[in-house]
């Protein structure tokens, strides 16, 4: 059992725990993640590491309530156990001899797209952000990103804080006006990050997104999470869990991984409603 | 001893209706009663030589423990066979026991060869009804090994250790212990309950589990050393599907033999668990035709599929899957589609309705028909194909049960450790790499084999381990 050490409510639906599980916190760099289960019975979901601390043995995560393990994890309290906690999982991000990166952080992938932007501040890297939300109320870390970045653009989708339009607006200014970044790395939505590698595109800048696909074990075992790359030589099949979860955002199918996200979309509603239901019936 | 039993034929196990069994997850062999028990155990001539020993990979002492079922000892004929094996009643139901013991015994000439494996199983479930008493800890020497991973091999390995008194830590990344005996073989051939009560009788001999824990990851073998452990056994398995590399298999619905059981099996969906999704009901292919492809297949059929097909590129002659799992499916309904092998996967796609939610799911299977060629130079009869036979096999889930290749999360992680070129740990007899102190065995080692292979692999191990670290013993 793994204990919650802290929680933070950090908008209405994104959620941030410290656990305390020594060994992941000794290990875990920026990009790997970890896979927990909230209780017996309950389903493995990865969530990417959001920071740790070594000398505390905590990992932090910070996720959004999308279904039912979610929604009974943000229930969770600070001091509550979780059945299991285990990682690191995947390949950290390749940060090394980067001197100037654009972090492109979409809704609750700036969690993930914080650490990386502090790694690469502590690297000696000129990092500009840009995050964006669907509206104000959703803004996240928007601090923690001032504080490793030498600029920060945060766009709103409805204008209501920040600038209003896409994270790719203000991307394809810099772009335009002649920035030349090492690479842009881009953590969110499939779609945002799908949008982000087309502005690059013209630019012939790298991008490195980070996927997140429905995955059991992480460790190779059941393919689940598998995914195409276009590269040279042709269509190449990858598992998340093991070959990344970074990706050259270049090949990646994101439509394909787009459908497969869809999967058991019927089912997680129905699995959410249901637990709702149950916490409703609680709550009486 | 008195007069054998000279039936030609064999008790045979009692099992539930297939028309029955084919929609619950409850135990397909009900196992042997007493009487039938002690009438199997009388077919046993008691050889001299005991050609069946030779046939067993952990050298069980059969006639010995048959003749302990025949004085109704059942607990002394437990006692011997755990003597060799640590997990007795999962042997008596999984392992390939028509290849190997019963494959050597005598009376198999001239008639049916003794149930043996039915003996065994008989024998542990006695004892597992019969016996609470915790085994006895033998002295304690203090030495600590490492076991990376809590499979078959890494169950063996640890149990034979303990029992001469070493301090045993066994890792798994999942979490839950058992390896393919929890995540792959399903609760119909071997119920989840037996696997957790071996893995009690190992910690009741102060076997150490800690679950949640990659190695490779979470921590690396070089770290195992310096934490303590003189010796480590690496256990991990045959982790990674294989798939055709055929057009369509990253379709929704098509599935790794090892998610579709990992979901049913580990992740409870066969018990209707609310948190697990899987893909049931419609029509089900399942590709290939080992053991993993029959519990697959049987496996969908259980979840509420219409029709169940095994799309197989031989013919049933050279089926690999044990021949009891292949009449078991029969007689449920699987159909077989032999000589046919999948050339793409279909999938739907509305070029109009970019959002049909039906679009990217499977819809069926183009195959090519088969023929096998002449024999080669090995005698083994390629199947080629028969141009032109193409057709289309309607499917809404697909399961690729074509083999696992060696997990290399530990290989790449561990300095000098020597693989073959298909990702295979090198081992010497004794299961000893090429790193001082570690050790291997399993699927790891060979690929995709069977629990009792591994087991034995597990066993070599614990006593080369043995061999290497008791003379530190003060």
């Amino acid at each position: 059992m793994y204990r919650i050490a802290e929680k933070k409510i950090l908008n209405p639906t994104v959620t941030q725990l410290q656990i305390e599980a020594p060994l992941v916190a000794k290990k875990a760099k920026a990009g790997q993640f970890i896979i927990l289960r909230v209780d017996e019975e309950g389903e493995r979901i990865p969530l990417t590491v959001a920071g740790t601390d070594p000398a505390a043995g905590t990992v932090k995560i910070i996720f959004q309530t999308v279904g039912a393990t979610t929604e009974k994890l943000a229930r969770k309290e600070a001091g509550d156990f979780l059945q299991d906690f285990v990682g690191p999982l995947g390949v950290a991000t390749e940060l090394e001899g980067l001197k100037k990166v654009c972090i492109v952080g979409g809704g609750v992938g700036c969690a993930i797209a914080l650490p990386i932007a502090q790694a690469l501040k502590n690297l000696g890297a000129e990092v500009t952000g840009i995050i964006g939300f669907r509206n104000g109320d959703l803004v996240i870390l928007e601090e923690e990103f001032r504080a490793c970045c030498n600029t920060l653009t945060v766009m709103t989708d409805d204008g209501s804080y920040g600038k209003k339009g896409n994270v790719t607006l203000p991307l394809k200014e810099l772009l335009e006006k002649g920035e030349k970044f090492d690479r842009i790395i881009a953590i969110g939505p499939l779609v945002m990050m799908k949008f982000t590698v087309l502005t690059a595109k013209p630019f012939a800048i790298p991008v490195t997104v980070s996927m997140n696909p429905i995955m059991i074990d992480g460790t190779g075992m059941c393919g689940g999470c598998r995914l195409t790359l276009n590269t040279p030589a042709g269509k190449v099949t990858k598992f998340a869990c093991v070959d990344g979860p970074d990706f050259d955002g270049y090949q990646v199918d994101f439509d394909e991984a787009m459908l497969r996200g869809r999967m058991y979309g019927a089912f997680e509603k129905h699995a959410h409603e249901e637990t709702c239901n149950l916490f409703k019936k609680e709550g009486k | 001893m008195a007069t054998a039993n000279m039936n030609p034929n064999r008790n045979p196990m009692p099992t539930q209706d297939p028309a029955v069994r084919a929609r619950n997850f409850d135990e397909v062999a009900l196992g042997y009663t007493e009487e039938m028990a002690l009438d199997e155990a009388k077919r046993c001539l008691n050889c001299k030589n005991a050609p069946c020993v030779t046939g067993c990979p952990v050298k069980i002492r059969i006639p010995e423990f048959l003749a302990k079922i025949r004085d109704k000892d059942y607990e002394g004929a437990y006692q011997i066979i755990t003597e060799s094996s640590s997990l007795p009643a999962v042997c008596g139901r999984v392992c390939p026991q028509e290849n190997q013991c019963e494959a050597k015994c005598v009376r198999g000439i001239k008639g049916e060869s003794v149930g043996i494996g039915r003996l065994e199983r008989f024998v542990a479930d006695w004892h597992n009804a019969h016996c609470a008493e915790d085994p006895v800890l033998p002295p304690q020497n203090g030495i600590r090994v490492a076991i990376i991973g809590s499979g078959p091999s890494g169950l063996t390995c640890a149990g034979d250790l303990a029992k001469k008194g070493y301090d045993v830590t066994v890792y798994e990344a999942l979490h839950v212990a058992g390896g393919v005996l929890v995540y792959g073989i399903p609760e119909f051939r071997l119920p989840k309950k037996i696997v957790a009560k071996e893995v009690e009788t190992l910690r009741k001999l102060g076997v150490k589990i800690e679950t949640n824990v990659v190695i490779g990851k979470t921590l690396t073998v070089d770290e195992l050393f310096e934490m303590g452990y003189k010796a480590v056994f690496i256990g991990s398995g045959a982790g990674l599907p294989k798939f055709m590399r055929i057009p369509g298999e990253t379709l929704n619905g098509v599935y790794s033999a090892n998610e579709f059981l990992t979901r049913s099996n580990l992740m409870k969906a066969y018990r209707s668990n609310p948190e697990t999704p899987i893909m049931k009901g419609g029509k089900v292919a399942v590709v290939g035709g080992g053991n993993v492809a029959m519990d697959a297949a049987r496996t969908a059929l259980r979840l509420g599929a219409e029709q169940v097909s095994v799309v197989y590129r031989r013919s049933m002659e050279e089926l690999p899957a044990r021949r009891e799992e292949v009449e078991h499916a029969e007689e449920e309904g699987i159909q077989f589609r032999l000589l046919c092998s999948p050339t793409e996967i279909l999938g739907y796609h509305n070029p109009d309705d970019p959002r049909d939610p039906k679009n990217g799911f499977v819809t069926g299977i183009s195959c090519i028909k088969m023929e096998l060629s002449e024999p080669d130079e090995r005698g083994r009869r390629r199947p080629v194909p028969i141009p032109g036979s193409d057709f289309t096999l309607e499917a809404d889930t697909v399961i690729m049960s074509i083999g696992t290749s060696p997990n290399p999360l530990i290989k790449s992680t561990t300095q000098g450790l020597a693989v073959t070129p298909t990702g295979g740990i090198v081992v010497n007899e004794a299961g000893l790499t090429s790193r001082a102190g570690v050790y291997a065995g399993g699927d790891a080692v060979t690929g995709a084999a069977t629990v009792i292979s591994a087991m034995g692999a597990g066993k070599t191990a614990a006593k080369a381990i043995h061999e290497a670290l008791s003379p530190t013993i003060e």
